[in-house]
């Protein structure tokens, strides 16, 4: 590896909590003063509050000047890494964030829109939402999406939801009780079967990769209400057998759920609908180019699903008979509402301008790419001393990320895979991710090219890991003490789950500390 | 591949480039990449999509394409109902835009240490609003959180019954019915809806006392209402209901905070709500957040399904950081087990809430508050004067208050058909979802309504039910 490493440091702005800050009188907004024909109409703001509901104490915020604010936040953004040099964020399918897609979404026409103006006024936006639909239909076969779920996982539980309201119209929802998964699908798949009231039924995976129809065919019965699963999984394994996994389930009378979290490796590919799929899942953050936002969000699920599921869809349903789009809320049969309104139309704006850059080509280029730069960098990682893949035994190219594990560095050398992503940041890496929970494979990291980062980003990812490695067998302390180039130093875990320590709030952190001085 | 154009966005588009790789990894064809896919799986042809637009292509068609909205900017708006206009600083959407936070994925507590304080100062100063120590990272709705709330009251409680308040948002409720599963799950939560005075507002006391028993794991309500009411008898309900051994949720508009009492105040146990009037545009109902908030007792941290972010010490004697707290027991650690799901949610509007709550302070809370109270009684005061017009719930009421168009003869899809014409969005409709209510409609009137527009909209409805 003979990429240089450049240097870095995160800046240290040593910023205090904005609860700490101010100064008595001072204010970051000002608003009018009533008009004296309003005052002498209505009187006083205070007698128009029931006496018992008046605010007694003022509450504790800071005092501060508009810039005072502003620039704390500046700070603030720049102690944050994100995307601002290389992050491999597996699992999740990231993209690059288009500039134009933000200015379009930060228009007027959009951010000072009501939800329920009149249709007439309401035509852009709802052409937005039928494009995005449109385009998504193509891509997975299915007759009809909504935006409505709030993430990804809102649309696992938009999935369940259809689900027991399909069941329950055959008379069979007592019945059928049971939602099986995989232990590779995402945990939000057996977190909403289960929220929903499903008994969850989780396979496993055997040493080719996936789960063996055997396993399947054994979970299968006429409880089974539906399958959620992911595909390829987040190991870069594709079941080859999943269309035989659709027609085991629906011949027990099952509905079949595709959440296409790890979209790249199968974009443009394949199609659930022609898969046998009744009902399928895309990330619009992510997945289509809008921002995750961290832990994340806004985002949307975009739950799309077969004309036989149409009917149970969370209305309103984004319609058009050619010249006039409308909002359907006459779904007698809808499994009722996910969230509130009609969904994120910033996050669906942003998604279909990213669609509308990429086209069919280049969404079918960025497949290619994201197979291709994750193969090319599975070479040099696996070249790393310490890294090691999962199923060593499954020979085939693995799809858009790989599952890796630092078991044999950390036996080696001690340094765990919390130590490297620590260390990573170091060189202004965005850590990596490990792995959903639970850990199939020791120490696991998952990184996923994509197909926004050149070659020589991958090769600065793969000389930054490979010099973490050095470093872990000559110098390891290195590594266990890092990060040494952030905007701070680890962080103590212990006290985040203690009672007496973990503070959510500046005012929980005043009154722990106060008794713990006392 | 002669004719190849790098898309822009994709640094390895270049043919060369990819030749390197496949070259590297030592195969002929990126085809051959895919041979896990077996050939029946895969479309036999290619997908069918307009083709790519260039960026300035793109703008023009996007900006052709939203010019069929109307908006609140070039209009005069009355619609509310869970999304509002509020005066947004531009501070807010400065902040909020920036690439940094935009593209963090999860990071460590150090490389992502400016995020993770953004939104530990969300949580904090919300806090501060509502008195109250244990706040989670947002969940995606105000419907959301109340849903969660209910199934956390069930857990603290072996309970399986919940007290909802009638007046209430019918999206929200359907929400809320939702996440009470429906009668076949062994989980099903009983929803008994309690009645709201037909002359008041507020909540029917005695048909509350009626609705709840041993099985009752919580009483949901919420202040102001659905109706804009501001609920008066939150230490009553909270008295019943404890008595009763059930849990107090009360949903909160925020923006209420710096005038009306905190709900921990009267008596409430889980407080929930919406953050969008905190510095986030309505974004055609894409503004909407929520959160859950408690006392700091492990009896409710538990219960969370949100991800928390607590403040702790790092290495460095004295240096603070802030980190996922409680993360095992949320859906990421526990799958099935987990407590309800997380997820995504609106974690870019708690940015933009943080912002907004520390260039409020207390001051601007108080401010804000009182203007609301004042213009929207002014306005509900001119609105009754209209000759067929009269407010239902007169009093006691912050920025929404419905008004009834009985006596008018007209609809109110009619009336709103014809303040749209004269540039005015009319309040929500009320007629189908309230039918006691009869030709209602719910207005908002908020602190950038000014004496003028709400003389404007009286105006224009004497004028419209004179014709």
């Amino acid at each position: 590896m003979s990429t240089p490493l450049k240097e870095y440091h995160a800046p240290v702005w040593s910023e205090p909590v904005i609860l700490e800050m101010g100064y008595p009188g001072r204010r970051g907004v000002i608003f009018s003063d009533v008009e004296a024909d309003v005052q002498a109409a209505v009187g006083s703001a205070v007698d128009l509050i029931p006496a018992n509901m008046r605010r007694s104490s003022k509450p504790a915020l800071p005092e501060l000047s508009e810039p005072e604010v502003l620039y704390h936040y500046l700070r603030l953004s720049q102690q944050t890494l994100g995307m601002m040099n290389i992050s491999l964020f597996g699992t999740c399918t990231m993209k690059y964030n288009a500039q134009i897609n933000e200015a379009m979404a930060w228009r007027p026409e959009i951010t000072h829109v009501h939800p329920h103006q009149d249709e007439d006024t309401l035509q852009g936006a709802l052409e937005v939402v039928h494009g995005m639909d449109t385009i998504l239909r193509e891509l997975s076969g299915m007759d009809q999406f909504i935006f409505q779920a709030g993430g990804g996982a809102d649309a696992a539980y938009t999935s369940c939801a259809v689900t027991r309201a399909y069941h329950a119209s055959r008379g069979e929802l007592e019945q059928r009780d049971e939602i099986i998964t995989t232990i590779q699908t995402h945990p939000s798949s057996a977190a909403t079967a289960a929220a929903a009231g499903f008994k969850v039924i989780t396979l496993m995976i055997e040493e080719n990769g996936y789960p063996s129809l055997e396993s399947l065919k054994a979970a299968v019965s006429n409880r089974t209400a539906a399958l959620m699963v992911n595909n390829p999984d987040d190991m870069g394994v594709y079941n080859p057998e999943i269309r035989e996994w659709v027609r085991v389930v629906h011949e027990a009378g099952g509905l079949c759920f595709y959440d296409h979290a790890n979209f790249n490796g199968a974009m443009t590919k394949i199609r659930a609908r022609e898969l046998g799929f009744d009902a399928c899942m895309f990330m619009l953050h992510k997945t289509f180019g809008a921002p995750k936002s961290g832990v994340g969000g806004p985002a949307v699920g975009a739950y799309g699903c077969s004309a036989e599921l149409a009917p149970f869809l969370p209305a309103p349903v984004v319609a058009f008979d050619g010249e006039r789009y409308s909002l359907d809320y006459d779904r007698p049969q809808s499994a009722g509402k996910i969230r509130e309104f009609w969904g994120n139309v910033p996050v669906i704006l942003k998604a279909y301008a990213w669609s509308r850059a990429m086209g069919a080509k280049g969404m079918a280029e960025a497949s290619d790419i994201s197979v291709l730069a994750n193969n090319y960098m599975e070479k040099g990682l696996l070249a790393i001393r310490g890294v090691t893949r999962s199923h060593p035994e499954a020979k085939s190219h693995r799809m858009e990320m790989t599952r890796y594990s630092l078991e044999q560095l950390k036996e080696e050398t001690g340094v765990d895979v919390h130590d490297v992503q620590n260390r990573m940041s170091d060189f202004g890496i965005d850590p990596m991710w490990s792995s959903h929970h639970p850990w199939l494979l020791p120490e696991p990291f998952t990184p996923e090219a994509g197909e926004m980062y050149g070659k020589e980003a991958l090769d600065t990812w793969i000389a930054v890991l490979a010099r973490i490695s050095d470093e872990a067998y000559s110098n390891p302390a290195i590594v266990k003490t890092s990060p040494h180039n952030q905007a701070i130093h680890r962080l103590k875990s212990a006290p985040l789950e203690d009672p007496a320590h973990w503070a959510m709030t500046w005012r929980a952190h005043l009154r722990k500390t106060k008794q713990q001085t006392a | 591949m002669s004719n190849h154009v790098a898309h822009p966005y994709m640094a390895n588009s270049v043919p060369a480039l990819k030749q390197e790789m496949l070259d590297s990894i030592g195969v002929d064809s990126i085809e051959e990449l895919f041979q896990q896919i077996p050939n029946e799986h895969r479309l036999q042809r290619p997908i069918d999509l307009p083709s790519a637009l260039n960026e300035s292509e793109l703008r023009r068609h996007l900006l052709c394409t939203l010019s069929k909205n109307k908006t609140c900017e070039q209009n005069l708006n009355f619609l509310g109902a869970g999304c509002w206009q509020h005066h947004v600083p531009a501070a807010c959407d400065e902040v909020v835009r920036r690439n940094e936070w935009l593209t963090s994925v999860f990071g460590e507590p150090s490389s992502d240490h400016g995020r993770n304080q953004a939104w530990f100062e969300f949580c904090s100063q919300l806090g501060e609003l509502l008195n109250m120590d244990l706040v989670g990272l947002p969940v995606r709705s105000w419907g959301c959180a109340a849903g969660h709330a209910i199934r956390m009251a069930t857990r603290i409680t072996g309970r399986s019954e919940v007290a909802v308040v009638r007046a209430i948002d019918p999206e929200r409720l359907s929400i809320i019915r939702n996440y009470c599963e429906p009668v076949e799950m062994p989980g099903h939560i009983v929803v008994r809806l309690v009645d709201f005075d037909p002359k008041t507002g507020l909540l029917d006391i005695d048909h509350l006392r009626a609705s709840i028993g041993a099985q009752t794991a919580a009483v949901y309500f919420e202040t102001p209402s659905y109706f804009g009411v501001i609920e008066q008898q939150g230490a009553e309900i909270a008295a019943i209901a404890h008595a009763a051994g059930a849990e107090v949720i009360v949903g909160v508009d925020p923006i209420s905070l710096g005038v009306l009492a905190a709900p921990i105040d009267f008596g409430a146990d889980i407080v929930v709500g919406t953050t969008q009037p905190l510095g986030v545009h309505m974004n055609c109902g894409g503004g909407v957040s929520g959160f859950i908030a408690t006392r700091d007792e492990e009896l409710y941290a538990h219960q969370y399904p949100t991800l928390f972010i607590s403040i702790a010490e790092t290495t460095k004697p004295g240096e603070y950081g802030f980190g996922l707290s409680l993360f095992e027991q949320s859906s990421y650690g526990l799958r099935d087990k987990g407590n309800d799901w997380t997820g995504h949610s609106v974690y870019m509007w708690a940015i933009a809430n943080a912002v907004y709550m520390a260039m409020m302070g207390p001051k601007g809370f108080e401010d804000v508050g009182n203007l609301i109270l004042q213009r929207a009684h002014y306005a509900a005061k001119l609105l009754s004067e209209v000759p067929g017009l009269a407010v239902t719930f007169p009093s006691g009421f912050f920025k929404e208050f419905v008004v009834n168009f009985d006596a008018t003869g007209l609809s109110v899809k009619d009336i709103n058909k014809q303040l749209l014409a004269l540039g005015i969005f009319g309040g929500k409709d009320l007629t189908h979802d309230f039918p006691a209510l009869g030709a209602s409609a719910l207005y908002c009137v908020t602190e950038i309504h000014t004496q003028a527009d709400i003389q404007r909209l009286t105006a224009a409805l004497k004028e419209v039910i004179a014709q």
